[in-house]
Formats: structure tokens, sequence, C-alpha cells
């Protein structure tokens, strides 16, 4: 589901895992300190405090209007944070102006100059810098290759599709070798085909260049295709921050589970905690077990998410499984590579399942109407407190 | 629905062209006429515009007002654009509404009561009347329509272009004169034809505060038809119409070039 499994193969990868966050000593290259913004009466961001390290592709990740841009464009030097300080490399950056800043911006709307050539467009930030002309013809040269974009120097932008103008605005702001690439929604525009190719090539132009890059987007799927970690963010605020496998398997509250990909949120009370397991009563499908939680105890009110592909679903009785409902299938909808398979429990509590179509068969095992088991192993649902 | 123009649309078409457009031929058929007699045909003939060479009032007038009109120019499309600036850019700063109300004021205001306000500055300040209040007088005159023409370029002007120009380095007046004047030259350039033109055209205005020494064009032409009209002004108004008809051109393809629109994101692939 998380797409990670398709992810090339990279140096960074063969070297062990890359995860300077776990590691004390590792100094980030970006911190938001306790930064806020607000904008005639709306917050946009609310003291948030956040890490980037060197290397990362790190994902903001919310719905819309949750602050996400605004966070991204504090970092550019576009907006002033009204309290806290945003740091690079250690410097205080928050009263330094954005053209003065080594961080360079991907724009949504690609913005780029319509009165100049892709030529003009990819070199305008390296002349500001004053480079000598053949410096700039060559650091050009080499990005326009990077990008597939040889022959179309003298176009307009006018003159390109949709993926060649994004691809431009993506040479622009990379020719600058910026300390820290921002991109805002950067494949909102382009068809789902296309983004999903780019989404692999931005994680090739990464590793290449050895940059850092932070992508704001409100797409999951995005974000957990590309990011080596995800910040969740809602109403301003960082609710988690994390790898996408451990936000997708270990949301740390209702919200985050039921933001990313689909989720049966199980309400119910902790009956018994020790370290063997946790088992839990629920009004909707029972007693259920679930792994050993941290600082559990019985009377807590709390939620099991459990993610729909994690249950199976058979038409016999099934034996050694630690959690077991029966129930009626309500609604099947096919979806090519799986089928979600909507269960009704006595009158009211439907419970998503999920399963991959593995053969070709035309006519599937469960039908509408039919009754069924459920079952699910103790490690598959998530204890969540918040 | 059918296509093409019906036997009404074209007559309609026809009748409104003739009911503009008339007058103004005659005007230049008749500048051809080798009769001394305005309304008497005797042939074709280019004497009056050979005549109008040597007729010195009349080119000191026009020397005068094309000075005039392209100080005019100059100074309302420099000022008009800073006008349009504030008002797009400085955000809701005090008085806004008002200062908007004010520089539109000269749009729908009677040139006579234009006239007749600048004439009594004039006196009060004791400044001595000719070029150069003329020249002020127009100048106040035309900003107005450079700041409306700039205005409605900076509205749909994309301000990330500037950010990007910002984030890639670019100081803030670089940007201003990379960025946004070449994109927004256009319109300026359109303003500054018009300003031209009304300037050229203006008689009420230039009547009340020129002085002696500074007849412009339009004034020398009226106070000669009062004495009756002469075949010689026929061909100095058929240049004017020629002069005219060119800056209107130009100012349309220009406010045209201004109006069309950057490049779309995403879009066709
Ligand atoms: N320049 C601005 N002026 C006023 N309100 C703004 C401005 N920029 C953002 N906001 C508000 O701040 C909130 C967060 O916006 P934004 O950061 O763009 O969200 P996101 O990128 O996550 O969709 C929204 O409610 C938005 O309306
Ligand atoms: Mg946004």
């Amino acid at each position: 589901m998380n797409g990670r499994g398709n992810r090339p193969d990279n140096s960074a990868r063969t070297r062990g895992p890359f995860a300077p966050w776990t590691d004390p000593d590792a100094l980030p290259l970006v911190r938001f300190e306790a930064v806020s913004k607000h904008f005639a009466g709306v917050t946009a961001v609310d003291a948030l405090t956040l890490d980037i390290y060197p290397g990362e592709f790190f994902a903001l990740l919310g719905p819309s209007g949750c602050g996400k841009t605004t966070l991204l464009r504090m970092l550019a030097g576009f907006q002033t944070p009204d309290a806290g300080r945003v740091l690079l490399d250690g410097t205080d950056i928050t009263d330094v102006a954005a053209h003065r800043r080594p961080v360079n911006m991907m724009f949504q709307s690609y913005a780029l100059f319509p009165h100049l050539t892709v030529a003009g467009n990819v070199a305008f930030g390296l002349k500001q810098d004053g480079l000598p002309k053949d410096e700039i013809a060559a650091r050009m040269a080499e990005m326009l290759r990077l990008l597939r974009l040889e022959g179309l120097e003298t176009r307009k932008p006018h003159q390109l599709s949709g993926g060649q103008r994004q691809r431009v605005a993506l040479a622009r702001a990379l020719v600058k070798h910026p300390r820290v690439l921002l991109l805002d929604e950067p494949l909102a525009a382009l068809d789902k085909k296309l983004r999903g190719e780019t989404q692999f090539e931005l994680m090739r132009l990464k590793e290449r260049l050895g940059l850092t890059f932070v992508i704001v987007t409100h797409d999951q799927e995005e974000a957990m295709t590309v990011a080596n970690r995800i910040g969740v963010m809602n109403h301003g605020r960082l609710i988690q921050v994390a790898t996408p496998s451990e936000i997708y398997e270990q949301p740390n509250s209702r919200w985050v589970a039921d933001f990313i990909g689909d989720v049966n949120l199980i309400e119910g009370r902790i009956v018994k905690a020790d370290a063997a397991g946790t088992t839990i009563a629920s009004a909707s499908v029972g007693t259920l077990r679930t792994a050993a939680v941290a600082d559990a105890r019985p009377g807590d009110a709390v939620a099991v998410a459990l993610r729909p592909e994690k249950i199976r679903i058979a038409r016999d009785m099934p034996v050694g499984d630690v959690n077991r409902v029966e129930g009626e299938v309500w609604e099947i909808g096919y979806l090519g590579d799986f089928s979600i398979y909507k269960v009704r429990l006595g009158d009211a509590f439907v419970i998503n399942t999920a399963a991959a179509n593995v053969t070709r068969l035309i006519e599937r095992p469960v039908g509408i109407g039919d009754r069924v088991w459920l079952t699910w192993a103790a490690d598959a649902g998530v204890v969540l407190t918040q | 629905m059918r296509r093409g123009l019906s036997v009404f649309n074209v007559t309609s078409i026809a009748l409104g062209l003739a009911f503009l457009y008339l007058p103004i031929l005659i005007l230049v058929i008749y500048s051809f006429n080798a009769s001394r007699l305005v309304t008497v045909w005797g042939g074709w003939s280019t004497r009056w515009y050979v005549s109008l060479l040597g007729n010195e009032a009349m080119l000191e007038a026009a020397w005068i007002s094309l000075r005039i009109a392209f100080l005019t120019a100059c100074a309302a499309t420099v000022l008009g654009t800073l006008a349009a600036l504030a008002l797009v850019r400085a955000g809701r700063f005090r008085g806004r509404l008002l200062f908007s109300g004010l520089v539109y004021a000269p749009l729908v205001m009677p040139e006579v009561i234009t006239g007749l306000a600048l004439l009594l500055l004039f006196v009060a300040i004791e400044i001595e009347r000719g070029f150069w209040t003329v020249t002020i007088a127009h100048t106040t005159l035309t900003m107005c329509f450079v700041t409306v023409i700039v205005q409605a370029r900076l509205l749909g002007f994309d301000r990330s272009l500037e950010e990007a120009a910002m984030d890639l380095g670019c100081p803030p007046l670089r940007t201003f004169i990379t960025v946004t004047l070449p994109l927004i030259a256009p319109a300026i350039a359109a303003g500054w034809v018009l300003a031209f033109m009304l300037s050229l055209d203006d008689l009420v205005v230039a009547n009340f505060v020129t002085g002696p020494g500074a007849t412009t064009l339009p004034i020398r032409i009226y106070s000669e038809v009062r004495l009756g009209v002469k075949p010689e002004i026929n061909a100095i108004c058929t240049i004017i119409i020629g002069v005219v008809a060119a800056g209107i051109i130009v100012a349309s393809l220009l406010t045209k070039f201004a109006g069309a629109k950057p490049a779309p994101i995403g879009g066709q692939i």
C-alpha cells in the first residue's frame, strides 16, 4: 500500500538505513523553533517545532489549509514568523531576506518567467550570483541534460507541455545547488501517470545531487512514495513526524490513522493489560486482543485502528487466529488489484476489509449477503489513546 | 443559428460607419482639392500640403504641440504607473479608496472645469502661463488614463513571478526592473501612446492655461477656422487624423498584447 517497496536501490540504502533523526549527535540542517504565524484571525502555523536533517526527503502532509505552504514560505523567506525562529545550519535566518537565503523553491504554479526562454529561466539564478559566463553555460547544460530538456533552450514557457514546464521549474531551482530545495505541491498539475513517474525522478535527482528536499503535499500516496520522513499537519500543528511506514502502521492518534489510508476505528475500553497483550472490550466487535501497550491501564477508553488489508475474510469458521468475528457482506467494491468488502456486524457497525484479487476468477468466492468470518492477528490492530 | 451577416446587420454597420466616418472622409477628400474655395471641387491636387510647409505659424504650433505631447506622455506615464503600483501593491493603506477615487476623477470631470480649476491654480501661485503650464495641465489630464491601463495589467500579474526572482537571488529593485517592468511594459507603452494622443488633441484645457508664445495646434486651427475654413486647414487636419489613427492602432495592439495571459500551468501535455 505505501509504495516504499518499489523504491529503487541507491547507495544510501546499501550503507545501512538512513535515519539521522535517530542519532542524538546529528545536527539538523533546518530547524523551526516554536514558529507561529497568524493571518487576520487565522492561525496558519501554531508554535511549531521541527528538525530536518541533511540529505532528507521530508514531506509536509496535511489537509488543505493546514498551514503547509505558510511553513514552507517562512523557510523560503517570503513570510516572517510572528514568533519563533528559523535556523539553517545552526544560523538564525529568521530575518534574512529571501534573495539572500541559500534555499530555492519550486512554485506550485511553476512561476516561469514568460518573457524569458527556457535557457533564460534556468540561467536566471546563476546570473544573479554573478558567475562567469562559461560556468553558467556549463551548469545550465548539465541541468538541462539531467532533466531531459536539451533542444528546448530557445522555447518560451508557453511553447512547452505541462510536464516540460514542470521540469524547467525544477531545473531553475536545482541549478543553484540549494542547501534545501522546497517543493510546494510540485506535481499537482500533472496527470496521474506522469505524476507517478516524476515522483521517482525526484527521488533519483535528490540522491544524485546529494541535496535535501522538503515537499509540501496533500496527497498521502505522494508523501509515502518520495519521503524519508513525513510530518503530518493539522490546524498549523505537527500531529506526527515519522517514517512513512511508522505513520501507516503506528499512527499516534485517531486523527492520523483516519487521515492516512483506510482504517477501521473500533472504540472500546481496556479490560486487561499485561506484558502478553491487551484485552479490549468494544460494543461493536466484542472482545479484542492486541499486542501489549505501554502504560495502558484497565478502564482507559481507547480506539483500535485496524487496516482493511490486515483482516482476512473467509466463509468457513477459521481456527487459530486471536480475533474472530462473524458478519454479513454488505457491499463489495472491485478495484482491479484488490476488492473492498464492507461487512456488517450486528445492526450498525460496518467493518472494511480488503483482499487482493490474486486469481483471475471472474466469480468471486464471497458475494453480497454471504455470512463470513473476519479474523486478524493480535498485532494487526494499533491501540490509540489520543 | 445561421452564421454570417444578414441584410439588416450589413445595413446597420454601413449606416453606423457612414455616420462616424463620412465627415472625416469628406475632409480628407477636400484636403486634396485644387480649388481655393473649400466647397467647390476643382480636381485633385496636393498644393495645400505644399503651401502648409510655408505656413510658419501652423508649423510652429505643430512643433509646440508635439513637444508638449511628448513631455506630457513621459510625465503622465511615470506618475500614472506609480499611482497604479500604489493602488495595486500597497495593500490597504489609509485613504486608499479616496485615492483611487481621486485618481479616476479626471476621467469623468468636464474638461471645462479641469481647465478652469488649473487656470485658477496657476493664477493663484503666480506662475507664468505658457508652454509649461499646458504641459502640467495635460499631465494632470492624462495620467489617470495611464493608471487605468497599467492597473489592469498589474491586477492580472502573478506575484509568484516576483517571488521566484527573489528566491533565485534577485534583490527587490532588480526584480522590479528585470521581471515586473518587462511584463507590464506593453501596458505602460499603451498608456504613453494614449497620453500623447490626448495631449495632442486637447483644445479646451490648453485654451484655459496657455499663454503668449504657446499656441498649440488645436488652438491655432480653431482660431483660423473662425476666420473661415481654408483648404490648408483640411490638409493639416488630414495629417493629424493620420497620426491619431496610427497611434490608436499602436495603442490597441499594445493593450491586446498586454492582456495576453502568461503560459498556463499544467494544461496540454
Ligand atoms: N497571505 C495570506 N493572507 C491571509 N491568510 C492566509 C495567507 N496565507 C495563508 N493564509 C491562511 O492560512 C491558512 C493556511 O494556509 P496555507 O499555509 O496556504 O495552507 P496549505 O498550504 O496547507 O493548504 C489558511 O487558512 C489560509 O487561508
Ligand atoms: Mg498550499
